[in-house]
This record gives structure tokens, C-alpha cells and sequence, in this order.
């Protein structure tokens, strides 16, 4: 945070938070600029508000439904390959499926992972990590040794292990992602709130009286979004990878969910037969994944220029 | 610096005893009859179910379940594999060769070409070399690995027919594993082809395992060059006339290096997490695939004592990476 940023903060908390706007003019505009410095976070954007729209009018884009079987085009190829046809541009699976439509649909499945894990990762990890930096002493001792105790295991094996326990389905497998990421906006969040805690304008809301709800949550934790924000689309990334992972070993979405990493589950057997079937799931993991992850490096130099790679 | 390590040591502790509290809840949180599963018998009389409950220690008050538990760990007694019908700790260790052979050889090709990247990318700052190097690490960074490794089979096993699909080594050689690394073992049995079949088998498991910690490293190392390259005394070493090479290499790299060096350190859980899946796909007989064996075969005392283990290298590591960084790094100390 720069000094003109606390004095943003105090006049904004004068304001009594309805002048907030009003006190910051221009905070979109000036993220924007820093945002469109980065070509590749706008590319990022464009890719993911791309996905986004394939995944809210994925029953109006897909040319077939994803579960139908057309039992006269085995394996097909894709259009463009012998033995193709242009009704199954990207080919079909072993039983017959649409791959196009299917891809289509996993879009959603891909989706809804990221923001469904995110907000519970960071929901509860950044509601944790408040607690943790106000409440100090054994309470912050304790939360985080347990935070320290989840991050000993390698996530993927923790997640793995927590699915074992619940049983495998793409709900729990999103549960275990959302367990695994949450320390990591715990550990954030206290850092940034033993930063912001000793500031003046801190100390004159307190002087005010206002209450520790109101410090946490209208005080000081506007002031630690940033590195939060970050994370959050970091984690998002993540939460797609891992998930497409679970699936892929079995133990996230089931056959015949159109989820990418539950197709490429399926299409291992034929991967030295039918390329196509294999490649076009990982790639759209790939190419989702990537785009976020430019954005949230675009994200990073925009909200938090200290932390500027380059 | 004693107090430095008697501090961190001190964290270490709680963390592994609170580690070893998860791997003990892991089987009593399972659905279903823990006895049972264990047992992995059918249609048991209550007798039989009442003599397991003894064996198994279950009769007994959770808190002293878990102390005998944590008894047993600190003496390598990790209890016996339902399936094998083994000590945990023997499969464990049988095992553990290959996931390090596998490990060391993708942390040596990360590291051999993610340095010369990073240290490209700094010093050619914003030119094409940079933007080249950094997107592709960024691509690896976001690659699915499972995915990374299916295509590279397709490739180079499929299309052009150089690589192994599975397995460490060709099923045509056969010599005892003393070392149970197969590169060492295939040297010293003699045998003719045997290295080059082992060298050959770990090729694509090597490159989809070191994909992401080779992004990583390349990263890292750019950003802490950049960083080392804008102190005063590497203007400084500049401005005496020393060239390029000189000033990049031994002034500037040397001081870079430290915080990469933790980054290699650190990545050891990266690696077993990637473990899970590289060994999945190239049939990899190490942790990762017996894990995921353990958790579809029901194997539930494996997959409890391979959790432990797992995180207990991983928090060893890290203590001892943590150590080191305090040795280099006064400052950390504090």
C-alpha cells in the first residue's frame, strides 16, 4: 500500500463508506491502464471472457448433445483428416460422442470448478486469516500450526487422500481443492493485516469506536485485497488443473461428465490409435489455465506495482 | 544461529506431531466399519470381529490408539499392508528408489535448462530472447502434466518409436536391484543394453516430471537476476570495465542464485505431487502409483503410512532448506 492509498482509506472510512466512490474516482480507469500495459493479460482476458460465453451458451453452440451416441462414427477423425466429416468437426470418442460438443460442455464443468473452489478456498481461508491477525496470541499460534500442518502435504496427495474419505465425485474432489488452497489466503491475509494493523488510520477508527467487526471487515480488509485478488486468480488456475487431475486418476467428475480431465481418463487407451480424442481435452485445460494465468500476472502489476516482475 | 535452528526446529515438531494426527484419522475418518475394511474379510463371525478389534488395537481409547501409533512410527513400524500383507515401512522403502531416481534425474534437467533460461531472460530484459523464454515458461507452468505426458507418448513413442511407453527398464534384462536405482544397478550388472534401456525408460518421465519445476526455476532465477543485476555493486563491477561475462556470471549470478537454490529446495513437494501422475501414466513402479493403487485397491494402511512419509520427507526438506538459507542468509535469521 502507498501513502496515497492510506490516505484514500482514511477519508474513505471518514466518509462512512458511501462516499467511497466518490473518494477514488478513476480506480477502475487507473487499474485498466496498468492492466492493458501487459499484452498478454489482455490477450489472458480475452481468451477467458471467451470461455465464459462458450460455457453460458454451450447448449446453443454445440452442434450434438454431449452424451449422444452416434453409433455409425467410432473414433472418427476430425474434419480436416481422412475419414472425417464436417458433422463432427473435432472427431468423435470411442463410443460414438461428439468431442466438439463435449469440450463444449466441459467448459461449464471447468467453470464452475474455479469459482465454486475459489470462494470457498478464499471465503473461508481470508475469514480465518482476519481472525488469526486480530485475535493474536493462542488463537493465531494455533491456526497457524494447523495451517502449517495442511501445507506439509503435497496438495494434489492431500486432496487425493481427502477424495479417498468422501468418496469420488466432482463435489468432494472440489471440497478437497477448496481445503487444500485455503492456507494460503490464511497466511496472506494475517501478513497483510499485521501490515495494515499498526497504520494511524487503523488506530483512528478504533479511537472512534468502532467496533472489531467493523475494523475486520470495512476498515482493514479493503486494504489487503490485493495480494488476495491475486491469489484468487492464481488459485482459480489451479483449482481447474487439479480438479482436471483428480479426474483424469478417476477420482473427480464420473464418466460420462463432459469434464475435461475425466475425458482424458477415458481416452488413455487410444492414445497411440486416435490422437484426437487425447489432445483436444488437454488442450483446452491448457489454453484455459494459461489464460488465467496471464491474467493474473496482468492482475499483479496492476494491483500491487511492489511486486512487479520486471 | 543455534537459536535460529533450535527455533525453527521448534515449529518442526508440532507440525510433524499434527501431521502424524492426520495419517492416524484418515482410517477412522473412512466410511463405513474401519474393522472390516481392514480385515478385508467377509461375512466374519463376531468372535473373528471381536479378535481384530484386539489385534488392531481398536478395543482401546482413541488417545491411546494414537500413542501407540505414534510409538510405532518413531520405531519404523508403519502397520501391515492389507493387500501385501507387508510391513508398510518395507514397501514404502522398497519402492521410494524409484520416485528419487525419477525425482533427481526431473530436478536435473529442470535445473541444467531453467538456469541458462532465467539468466537469458534477465539480461536480454524485454527483448525477444526474454518474451520468448518467459512465454513458454509460462505455458509450462500452466501445463496439465498428465495431459504433457499422453502427447509426448504419442510422439515419441507412437510416431517415431524411440521411447519406452512403460516400466523402468526392458523386460529382456533382468539382474538383482541392490541400490534399487535402476542406472546404477543396469551399470554394474554388465549386462549389454541394460544402461541404455534404463536411460531410455526414464527420458519421458523425466521431462514430464521436470516440466513444471523447469518453469518455475527459469522464472524465479529471471526475477532474482533482475533484481541482483540493479544493486550498486554490479554497476559498480561495470563500471571497472569487467565484461559481460564476468559481471553476469560471477557477480551477479553467484548472488541470484540463493534465493533459486530455496525454490529448487522447496519444489520437492511439486515433485510429489507430479509423482502421482507421471508414475501413473509411465507405469512408474514408485510412491506416486502405489499410492493411487492404495486408494482404488482399498489399501488403506499403505495409503495412511505412504501419507505420513510422504509428508515427513517433504517437511525434512524444507527444514533443512530453511536451515541452509539461515547459514547464507544472516538476515533470515531474525
Amino acid at each position: 500500500m502507498t501513502a496515497s492509498d492510506n490516505s484514500n482509506a482514511v477519508t474513505a472510512n471518514a466518509a462512512e463508506g458511501q462516499g467511497e466512490l466518490m473518494a477514488r474516482p478513476g480506480r477502475f480507469r487507473e487499474f485498466w491502464s496498468y492492466f492493458s500495459e501487459n499484452t498478454g493479460a489482455v490477450i489472458g482476458l480475452v481468451v477467458f471472457l471467451t470461455f465464459i460465453l462458450i460455457a453460458a451458451f454451450a447448449d446453443v453452440l454445440a452442434p450434438h448433445s454431449p452424451t449422444e451416441q452416434f453409433r455409425q462414427a467410432l473414433l472418427q477423425p476430425p474434419a480436416w483428416q481422412e475419414g472425417g466429416t464436417s458433422e463432427f468437426l473435432l472427431g468423435t470418442d470411442a463410443i460414438g460422442r461428439d468431442l466438439l460438443s463435449r469440450l463444449i460442455h466441459g467448459a461449464r464443468y471447468s467453470f464452475f470448478i474455479g469459482v465454486i473452489v475459489v470462494v470457498i478456498a478464499a471465503g473461508s481461508g481470508v475469514f480465518i486469516g482476519l481472525v488469526a491477525g486480530f485475535a493474536r496470541g493462542w488463537v493465531d499460534t494455533l491456526i497457524m500450526r494447523l495451517m502449517d500442518i495442511l501445507l506439509a502435504f503435497p496438495s494434489l496427495l492431500l486432496a487425493l487422500v481427502m477424495v479417498a474419505i468422501l468418496g469420488p465425485s466432482l463435489v468432494n474432489a472440489m471440497i478437497a481443492i477448496a481445503i487444500v488452497l485455503q492456507p494460503h489466503y490464511v497466511r496472506l491475509t494475517r501478513a497483510a493485516v499485521l501490515q495494515e494493523l499498526p497504520k494511524d488510520y487503523v488506530t483512528s477508527a478504533r479511537v472512534v469506536g468502532a467496533s472489531r467487526f467493523r475494523l475486520m471487515f470495512v476498515t482493514v480488509l479493503p486494504n489487503c485485497m490485493a495480494p488476495i485478488i491475486v491469489q484468487a486468480a492464481l488459485s482459480f488456475s489451479t483449482a481447474i488443473l487439479d480438479a482436471a487431475a483428480l479426474g483424469f486418476l478417476g477420482l473427480g467428475a464420473q464418466p460420462p461428465t463432459p469434464e475435461w480431465g475425466t475425458m482424458l481418463a477415458d481416452s488413455r487407451e487410444f492414445v497411440l490409435r486416435a490422437w484426437w480424442v487425447v489432445t483436444f481435452p488437454g488442450l483446452a485445460i491448457l489454453i484455459n489455465v494459461l489464460a488465467i494465468n496471464l491474467m493474473g500476472d496482468g492482475l499483479r502489476d496492476a494491483l500491487d506495482p511492489k511486486l512487479k516482475r520486471s | 544461529m543455534l537459536n535460529f535452528i533450535l527455533r525453527r526446529l521448534g515449529t518442526f515438531i508440532p507440525t510433524f506431531i499434527g501431521v502424524s494426527i492426520v495419517s492416524f484419522l484418515f482410517i477412522r475418518l473412512l466410511p463405513g466399519d474401519p474393522i472390516l475394511l481392514m480385515a478385508g474379510e467377509r461375512g466374519m463371525t463376531d468372535e473373528r470381529y471381536a479378535q481384530l478389534m484386539t489385534q488392531f488395537g481398536f478395543d482401546q481409547p482413541l488417545l491411546s490408539q494414537y500413542w501407540d501409533y505414534l510409538k510405532g512410527i518413531l520405531q519404523g513400524d508403519l502397520g501391515t499392508s492389507f493387500k501385501t500383507k507387508r510391513p508398510v515401512w518395507d514397501e514404502f522403502f522398497t519402492l521410494f528408489p524409484a520416485t528419487l531416481e525419477l525425482s533427481l534425474c526431473a530436478i536435473v534437467f529442470a535445473v541444467t535448462l531453467g538456469l541458462p533460461a532465467g539468466i537469458i531472460a534477465a539480461v536480454k530484459r524485454g527483448k525477444w530472447p526474454d518474451q520468448a523464454l518467459m512465454s513458454t515458461a509460462l505455458v509450462g507452468y500452466s501445463m496439465p502434466i498428465f495431459w504433457w505426458a499422453l502427447l509426448l507418448i504419442i510422439l515419441f513413442s507412437g510416431m517415431l518409436g524411440w521411447t519406452p511407453v512403460s516400466g523402468r527398464i526392458s523386460l529382456m534384462y533382468f539382474f538383482p536391484t541392490d541400490t534399487g536405482f535402476m542406472l546404477i544397478d543396469s551399470l554394474r550388472s554388465g549386462q549389454e543394453g541394460a544402461f541404455a534401456s534404463a536411460v531410455q525408460h526414464l527420458i519421458l518421465p523425466t521431462i514430464v516430471l521436470g516440466t513444471i519445476p523447469l518453469a518455475v526455476i527459469a522464472r524465479q532465477t529471471r526475477s532474482a537476476m533482475l533484481e541482483v543485476l540493479s544493486e550498486d555493486y554490479v554497476r559498480t563491477a561495470r563500471a571497472k570495465g569487467l565484461g559481460p561475462l564476468r559481471v553476469n556470471g560471477l557477480h551477479a549470478l553467484r548472488n541470484a542464485l540463493i534465493p533459486v537454490i530455496t525454490v529448487i529446495g522447496l519444489s520437492v513437494g511439486t515433485l510429489m505431487a507430479g509423482a502421482i501422475l507421471t508414475e501413473t501414466i509411465f507405469s512408474w513402479p514408485g510412491i506416486g502409483k502405489w499410492m493411487v493403487e492404495g486408494i482404488s485397491s482399498r489399501d488403506y494402511t499403505a495409503v495412511q503410512g505412504g501419507l505420513l512419509m510422504i509428508a515427513v520427507i517433504v517437511m525434512v526438506v524444507n527444514l533443512v532448506v530453511d536451515i541452509l538459507y539461515g547459514l547464507i542468509n544472516p538476515k533470515i535469521r531474525k
